[in-house]
């Protein structure tokens, strides 16, 4: 408070270890030491793998009520938090079994997100900017909430199934392929409702153009509540496959958001393989540069930054987006 | 001479100040600003006010940029730590006044604001927000790896003072704020400013019309990001440190909230924002562990109330639009005070706005 004057000060202590010039030094002597490189190639793989799956499950969510509601919905991953913390109590205060709090916190969190939207939202939507800082301060109103109830402290939740497990020649923990599992049904799942359903045409139709849909007969408001549903339920399920393998803090949200809509910028505005192809490309830069920079991992907002920022030089309207997407 | 000049200095007053409530108010704010130092002598309330002149001339830039000219850009402390940083390693390496320093740092701001108008180019709307967030966080990055120079986490300490006492950091401060956001909202209502709004609305348009975009687009940029960099200069001497804070995600969305709270795209929105809100989250203080819950709400039910922000809503309030001239007019008119139409009093206001 002393130095920055901020309003909404976090009371956490950032921690980034002090630079190092020894980076190629470093390199050389992983190289030589040939074994372990080739481990942390796996475990950066894998890393990635769960890392990316999680921002990916993020960023559609976010595409998605960005690109049918117009909401830059900045309370997104505030969400995903709030259903880690919410396992969190239901596991350990109120001493549930986990495969029980699991949904819980799910169903309770996507509840949560659709009274947030009915009555703090909805009634100003068309004000852009308005939405955006709306949904930031009900972001802040969230994290303060978690500080007030859980404190400052760092928090672990107990792993589903413990245990190791030898896939291909690559060892993980059976968490970390559960997580890798669920990950992927759901993307598949989603992609079925999306494009396989009624439903999923009538929410297309509305991201593409509203009020032709409108005209058509699908009705707005009720879409618009849908696809919040479905985008606070997909953040609160991030937050229940990654729980119980990050270590879980008031401030959590703050990262992935950003890294969430670099995603969805570099993927491409409304376009859902883009979100999915951008935060597994930011999430391997990420878990890439803690891996075999340890030294540099405080950079790891500027290099999903840097990347962002390359590709869109290149592409200005990000991977798989449409030019002029804003002027439809 | 000097009768007629005093009489027509009253009238002016009279007519452009006295008629409209919400400009006397205003001035009525201002003055109460220049003789607050009478009425208390409390140094922190002093400090709480001279920061909140150096953020509302802050957020009256991210305005100009962003409110008027349309180029959303979430990287705004980009200029304000450049400045901050240069006036301060300036200011301890050469031993210059914060007067040299400070214009110094916001030349170099401008510079930064050319870099960071490269993108904004390029990349439209919401492309362009996330493309500026990278820049801050970049250059934290580069801040961090370079400890020698530029201090590294704890920054750099050991800056002259802006002023001799509280006293005067206070008045320089108050009146750079005057001086400095008058001078952004005669931009943002010249006809270069007419020229913004309308890359805001529809640049194609603009460009069609036979007007160069991207050198206005430019000047939005440098303009922003010199009266951006003046503040983080007058910041940095009176904290006496230029650290990563100046740079943190926090503060480029907090002047975003100072400015759409007050109301965007007025100039004088931001400052009434900041000058509301900075000193109400620091006396917020007898409620240290209810603190940042507390403002999160008041900003969302002021929001949810007031969309369009506070200075829009209680202007709406004191004052009517007259249906033929389109001036502003005070509540209380019957007429109207240019064209002297008749004002319909019938329209009842609602509280709870509606989206449009």
């Amino acid at each position: 408070m002393r130095q920055g004057g901020a309003a909404f000060s976090t009371d956490c202590v950032l921690r980034r270890p002090a630079a190092s010039i020894y980076v190629w030094e470093t390199v050389m002597r992983r190289i030589a030491e040939r074994g372990i490189y080739w481990k942390m190639l796996e475990q950066v793989f894998i890393n990635g793998l769960i890392s990316g799956g999680k921002y990916a499950l993020l960023a559609v969510g976010f595409s998605l009520i960005y690109g049918v509601a117009r909401i830059m919905n900045l309370t997104h991953t505030a969400f995903y938090m709030l259903s880690a913390f919410l396992i969190f109590y239901l596991h350990q205060s109120l001493a549930l079994p986990l495969a029980a709090s699991l949904p819980l916190s799910i169903v309770a969190v996507t509840l949560i997100g659709l009274v947030c939207y009915k009555f703090i939202i909805a009634p100003v939507r068309e004000r852009f900017t308005t939405v955006m800082i709306l949904t930031l301060t009900l972001a802040i109103a969230i994290q303060e909430v978690i500080l007030i109830s859980f404190g400052g402290f760092f928090r672990t939740l107990p792993k589903v199934i413990p245990g190791m497990i030898q896939l291909a020649g690559i060892r993980m923990t059976s968490q970390h392929l559960l997580t890798l599992v669920t990950v992927s049904v759901v993307l598949v799942c989603f992609w079925m409702l999306l494009f396989k359903t009624k439903t999923g045409i009538a929410i297309r139709a509305m991201a593409m153009d509203r009020e032709a849909a409108n005209l058509m007969g699908m009705p707005e408001s009720r879409i618009a509540m849908l696809t919040v549903g479905i985008s606070v339920g997909l953040a609160a399920l991030a937050g229940a496959v990654v729980a119980p393998l990050y270590i879980l803090e008031p401030v959590m949200w703050m990262h992935p958001l950003v890294v969430v809509m670099a995603a969805v910028i570099l993927g491409g505005l409304g376009s859902l393989k883009g979100s999915i192809l951008g935060a597994f490309i930011l999430a391997f830069a990420e878990v890439g540069l803690i891996f075999l920079f340890p030294h540099l991992s405080f950079l790891r907002g500027a290099i999903s930054m840097a990347v962002m920022l390359v590709i869109l030089m290149i592409r200005p309207e990000g991977l798989f987006g449409v030019f002029m997407e804003g002027e439809r | 001479m000097i009768s007629y000049w005093a009489r027509k200095v009253f009238r002016d007053f009279r007519g452009e100040i006295l008629e409209l409530p919400t400009r006397t108010i205003l001035f009525a704010a201002g003055i109460l600003l220049f003789v607050l130092p009478l009425l208390t002598q409390d140094l922190y309330l002093l400090r709480v006010m001279t920061l909140a002149g150096i953020f509302a001339v802050f957020a009256a830039s991210w305005d100009l940029l962003a409110g008027v000219c349309g180029q959303f850009s979430f990287g705004h402390t980009l200029f304000f730590a450049i400045a901050a940083y240069s006036s301060a390693m300036l200011n301890i390496h050469s031993g210059l006044p914060p007067v040299v320093t400070i214009p110094v740092g916001a030349i170099l701001a401008v510079l930064a604001g050319l870099l960071l108008g490269l993108p904004g180019l390029r990349l439209k709307g919401p492309y362009f927000s996330l493309a500026s967030l990278a820049f801050p966080a970049i250059l934290l990055g580069v801040i961090i790896t370079f400890p020698r120079f530029t201090g590294g986490e704890l920054g750099l300490s050991g800056i002259s003072r802006l002023g001799a006492t509280r006293l005067t950091e206070y008045y320089i401060s108050q009146s750079a704020m005057l001086i400095l956001v008058l001078a952004i909202w005669k931009i943002a209502t010249s006809k270069t400013g007419l020229i913004f709004h309308a890359i805001r609305e529809d640049e194609i348009a603009v460009r069609a019309s036979g007007i160069n975009t991207n050198f206005y687009k430019m000047l939005a940029f440098s303009c922003s990001g010199l009266f951006a960099g003046l503040a983080g200069g007058m910041y940095a001497h009176f904290m006496r440190i230029a650290g990563p804070s100046t740079l943190d995600l926090i503060l480029s969305l907090q002047i975003i909230v100072w400015t759409i709270v007050g109301g965007i795209a007025t100039i004088y929105g931001p400052v009434i924002g900041v000058y509301l809100l900075y000193p109400l989250v620091e006396f917020l203080r007898v409620v240290p562990q209810l603190r940042t819950l507390t403002f999160a709400l008041i900003v969302i039910v002021v929001l949810r109330v007031m969309p369009e922000g506070i200075s829009s809503w209680v202007q709406d309030i004191v004052e009517r639009e007259c249906p033929r001239c389109k001036e502003r007019n005070s509540l209380f008119r019957p007429y109207c005070r240019i064209c002297n139409t008749e004002l319909e009093h019938g329209k009842r206001f609602r509280l709870m706005k509606r989206g449009a």
